[in-house]
């Protein structure tokens, strides 16, 4: 059975660190251009057609940041 | 499927862990001291423990531990966290009781605590952060510094001719017959993140059940001191500190 996921980030506390972009294995995330009041991009999907829901990318924020949310399909 | 189809509270499998609070961390974008702290935090609250467990805090990068995991805490002065915890745990014995320290708190200033605490085998969980530098004064060199790194009082690479050798305290503590569970760990990627989760966990029950001093090497980088990008010192940590710093138990008994 196939997996579907989905992130949320919480978009102000993000710090854009990139640590959930290389921890992706389904390269699902990036940075935007814009930033958040402190001055940082934020991560976000930018392929979510791709995110499985695998959990890897919230396992490693170090700020606590990203939900991750799982159906299957 | 469509995205809002998945993003339901009924389909929620990860999310921020309800025993760290609402504080946004101080610390750098992408400093392993974030992840250690979720970790903690996720340990206790599978393990049921929050209104039972006391940390003390380093000075160092972590000295504002106390305010990002919603538990009891005391703040050490430098480098003698150990000390604090064996008076906690031995006023408070029903206590779950760990100390969080970098290795310049633990390992220079703190060495003589840290040792007598692990050889009287005191029922308490020691983290080690290890990123190889005082990270909070400005990166210069720590006795963990790797030989040939760069620091701010290490210009030209640390030159054990100068400055000695690296120091490997998680094996010199790994001989103290106090010790029962002696491991070096690390959180740059999924797995090891969850390795390292499940050493926690290990160690608090080991405190439960008596079994002496639990000593946690987190093997961490300090992107800011080391003047590389998040994702760069992470991959330098592993071409340059996983070779010295082996990472693995180092006893389990
Ligand atoms: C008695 C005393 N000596 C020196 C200092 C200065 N000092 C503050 S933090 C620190 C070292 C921090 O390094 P580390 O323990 O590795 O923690 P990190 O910031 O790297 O996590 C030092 C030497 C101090 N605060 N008190
Ligand atoms: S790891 Fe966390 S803080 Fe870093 S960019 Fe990703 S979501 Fe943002
Ligand atoms: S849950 Fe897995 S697949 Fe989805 S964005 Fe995170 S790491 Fe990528
Ligand atoms: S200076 Fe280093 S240890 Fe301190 S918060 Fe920044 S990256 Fe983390
Ligand atoms: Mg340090």
């Amino acid at each position: 059975m196939a997996m579907k996921g989905a992130i949320v980030v919480d978009r102000e506390r993000c710090k854009g660190c990139g640590v959930c972009i290389v921890n992706c294995p389904a390269k699902v995330i990036g940075l935007t251009k814009e930033v958040n009041s402190k001055g940082y991009p934020m991560s976000y999907m930018a392929n979510p057609e791709e995110c499985t829901g695998c959990t890897n990318c919230a396992t490693v924020c170090p700020d606590s940041v990203i939900t991750v949310y799982r159906v299957k399909v | 499927m469509d995205v809002k189809d998945i993003i339901k509270p009924e389909n929620k499998v990860y999310g921020k862990c309800p025993v760290l609070t609402e504080r946004v961390l101080h610390y750098c974008p992408g400093c392993s001291h974030g992840t250690i702290h979720k970790l903690l935090a996720e340990v206790i609250q599978e393990m049921g423990i929050q209104d039972k467990t006391i940390a003390i805090s380093p000075v160092g990068c972590a000295v504002f531990a106390y305010n990002y995991i919603d538990i009891d805490w005391q703040q050490a002065p430098h480098g003698r966290a150990a000390a604090l915890a064996t008076g906690a745990k031995r006023i408070c014995p029903d206590k779950y009781v760990f100390t969080y320290q970098g290795d310049g708190d633990l390992s220079a200033i703190g060495t003589a605590e840290t040792i007598h605490a692990c050889n009287r085998g005191e029922n308490i969980v020691i983290i080690l952060v290890n990123n190889a530098i005082y990270g909070m004064t400005g990166g210069q060199m720590s006795p963990l510094t790797l030989e040939g790194q760069v620091t701010s009082t290490t210009p030209y690479g640390r030159d054990i001719a100068l400055n000695g050798y690296p120091l490997k305290i998680t094996n010199l503590i790994a001989q103290l017959d106090g010790t029962c569970y002696v491991t070096r760990q690390s959180v740059q990627n999924a797995a090891a993140v969850r390795k390292t989760k499940k050493a926690i966990r290990k160690a608090f029950e080991n405190s439960a059940q008596k079994k002496g001093t639990s000593f946690i090497e987190v093997v961490s980088s300090c992107n800011s001191g080391w003047k590389l990008s998040p994702v760069d010192a992470n991959k330098w940590m592993e071409d340059n500190m996983f070779p010295f710093y082996e990472l693995g138990d180092l006893k389990d008994k």
